[in-house]
């Protein structure tokens, strides 16, 4: 059974090509990692398959319908941005609205006390932390016992031990037999969760495998020295920077660059191995 | 009506009422006008107090509808909540709906202290007759400036919406002869004022409360205005919609 799928999507903004013919099938008891820099196409993909916008071409579904229809979405959730709540509201006035909306919804009291919402119940969404919005955010995709859900950086701001308790629940909720589509930039927090991973870039998808593979393909580190003469022609490298007197040099192997270095005798200074964010990384897969 | 449109409403209530701000506009400056202007020149005459009452209830169905939605359909609109409540499964008729009874509900809240003080501190009064016949006025004027209104959200971001309802209600007040009593407009504004919505609404609640003549050429005026408000609103919210959400 295919949850959400996208068949040779195409969605421009004005002039600006957000998906290039994109294809995506997700089936039923997947959790999906939906990778990408910023701008890639992820939250337009989202928006798609949730019925927010339609496609410029090519075709979505959910469950087997139309997003756009509304009896369509009563099998899904989908996380608000947290800086949505209306901030007058009490958390708790909130989930009654959402509630309102879905013909089987999950109990207030049991909704709240699985995300651990209790005491926050009369608090207004305007005067709660960043981590608690971000609770409540997440909360609201699970009120309609959804078959299918989007979470967008689910934990993005929050504590360690805050973190866990939702990656809990979302497993839970997997585990249950819920399909989950996970956006973030964070491989961490997809590392954590998905199976599957959809690297998504320049509004096409750019690897779609399992974690372990795409940690392979996105694991650059950033190999940073000071460096009087210029680096000399060493395999392994694929792309240099400069920086002042810093020299910055991307490689999937640092092991090996940091002896070749020595092998030929660079005189560098200052040595410096860092992972490479997620987004140089992207870069790198969608130069290639 | 759908429970889920009175859900609607009773939510978009909530997030006015919290912030009771947002009332004073509406609800305190016509209750003080009263107070400052109607009570004490013409509280004692018991036409021009009836006169003038009606004129300021016109001036509360012009601002509280066109502030209500022009205002609050473009800050709305620049809400992440929107595209949020967009994904649940609901059309667009429940939310459409609910914003609108939430801004009948908030033009009665502010009627209420503009008649109350009326009916205690002037000698104004009216027949049960001309009452219902006031509140039917009340309604048929509350639709062109709730169209108007809807048509500035939709059309505008919030900042551009507040300056232009701002620039547009004064023009409108004086123009349709608000801040005057029936006939003692300056002469330019009693020859425009009967073609205005503002002038037009005015004239049917003069003539449902007193001996004001009905002129069924301001009639045809405000049926024209509203019709095309209604297209302009239409308009304006179909394309935003195509715009953000297509």
């Amino acid at each position: 059974m295919m949850l959400a799928r996208a068949m040779d999507v195409t969605r421009r903004y004005g002039t600006v090509l957000a998906l290039d013919h994109l294809d995506l099938d997700v089936h039923a008891g997947e959790l999906v990692g939906l990778l990408g820099p910023n701008g890639a196409g992820k939250s337009t993909l989202v928006s798609l398959l949730t019925g927010v916008r339609r496609p410029t071409s090519g075709r979505v579904e959910l469950c087997g319908g139309d997003p756009q229809d509304p009896a369509t979405r009563r099998a899904l959730g989908v996380t608000p941005q947290e800086t949505g709540l209306p901030g007058a509201l009490r958390v708790g006035e909130v989930v009654d609205f959402v509630r309102a909306h879905f013909p089987d919804p999950l109990g207030k009291a049991e909704l709240l006390a699985r995300f651990g919402l209790q005491d926050l119940v009369r608090r207004q969404t305007g005067g709660l932390s960043g981590g608690q919005k971000r609770r409540v955010a997440v909360a609201l995709a699970f009120v309609g016992r959804p078959r299918i859900v989007f979470l967008d950086e689910p934990t993005t701001g929050l504590d360690v031990e805050a973190r866990h308790a939702l990656w809990d629940g979302i497993r839970k909720f997997h585990a249950d037999g819920g399909t989950v589509v996970l956006t973030s930039h964070y491989l961490e927090e997809v590392e954590a969760l998905a199976s599957r991973v959809v690297v998504i870039g320049g509004g096409r998808v750019l690897a779609d495998d399992t974690v372990a593979a795409v940690r392979g393909m996105v694991a650059i580190r950033r190999v940073s020295l000071t460096l009087a003469v210029p680096v000399p022609d060493l395999p392994g490298v694929i792309g240099t920077e400069r920086d002042g007197n810093r020299t910055h040099l991307l490689t999937p192997d640092a092991d090996r660059l940091v002896r070749d270095l020595i092998a030929h005798d660079v005189p560098f200074q200052d040595l410096e191995v860092r992972p490479t964010s997620l987004e140089e990384a992207f870069l790198t897969l969608t130069a290639a | 009506m759908s429970s889920l449109a009175l859900t609607h409403a009773r939510f978009q209530l909530l997030e006015t009422l919290r912030i009771p701000m947002a009332l004073i506009g509406s609800a305190f400056f016509p209750a003080a006008s009263m107070i400052f202007f109607v009570v004490p020149f013409v509280g004692d005459d018991r036409t021009y107090a009836t006169y003038a009452t009606a004129s300021m209830v016109t001036f509360v169905v012009m601002t509280s509808n066109l502030f209500q939605y022009g205002i609050g359909v473009a800050e709305d609109r620049a809400q992440p909540w929107d595209p949020y409540a967009r994904t649940l499964p609901a059309g667009a008729a429940p939310r459409f709906l609910g914003r609108i009874l939430a801004g009948l509900v908030l033009m009665v809240l502010s009627l209420v202290p503009v008649v109350v003080i009326a009916a205690v501190a002037t000698e104004a009064s009216v027949s049960a007759g001309g009452f219902l016949a006031a509140l039917g006025a009340v309604v048929a004027a509350a639709v062109p400036f709730t169209l108007m209104g809807l048509a500035i959200g939709y059309s505008l971001p919030a900042k551009a919406a507040i300056v232009l309802a701002q620039v547009l209600f004064f023009p409108l007040a004086f123009g349709g002869g608000l801040m005057t009593a029936p006939g003692g407009a300056p002469g330019f504004v009693e020859v425009i004022a009967p073609y205005l919505p503002t002038g037009a609404a005015v004239r049917l609640m003069w003539a449902a409360v007193g001996d004001f003549p009905l002129q069924p050429a301001s009639i045809a005026a405000l049926l024209i205005w509203t019709a095309a408000l209604a297209g302009v609103a239409a308009w304006a919210y179909r394309r935003d919609e195509g715009r953000r959400f297509s």
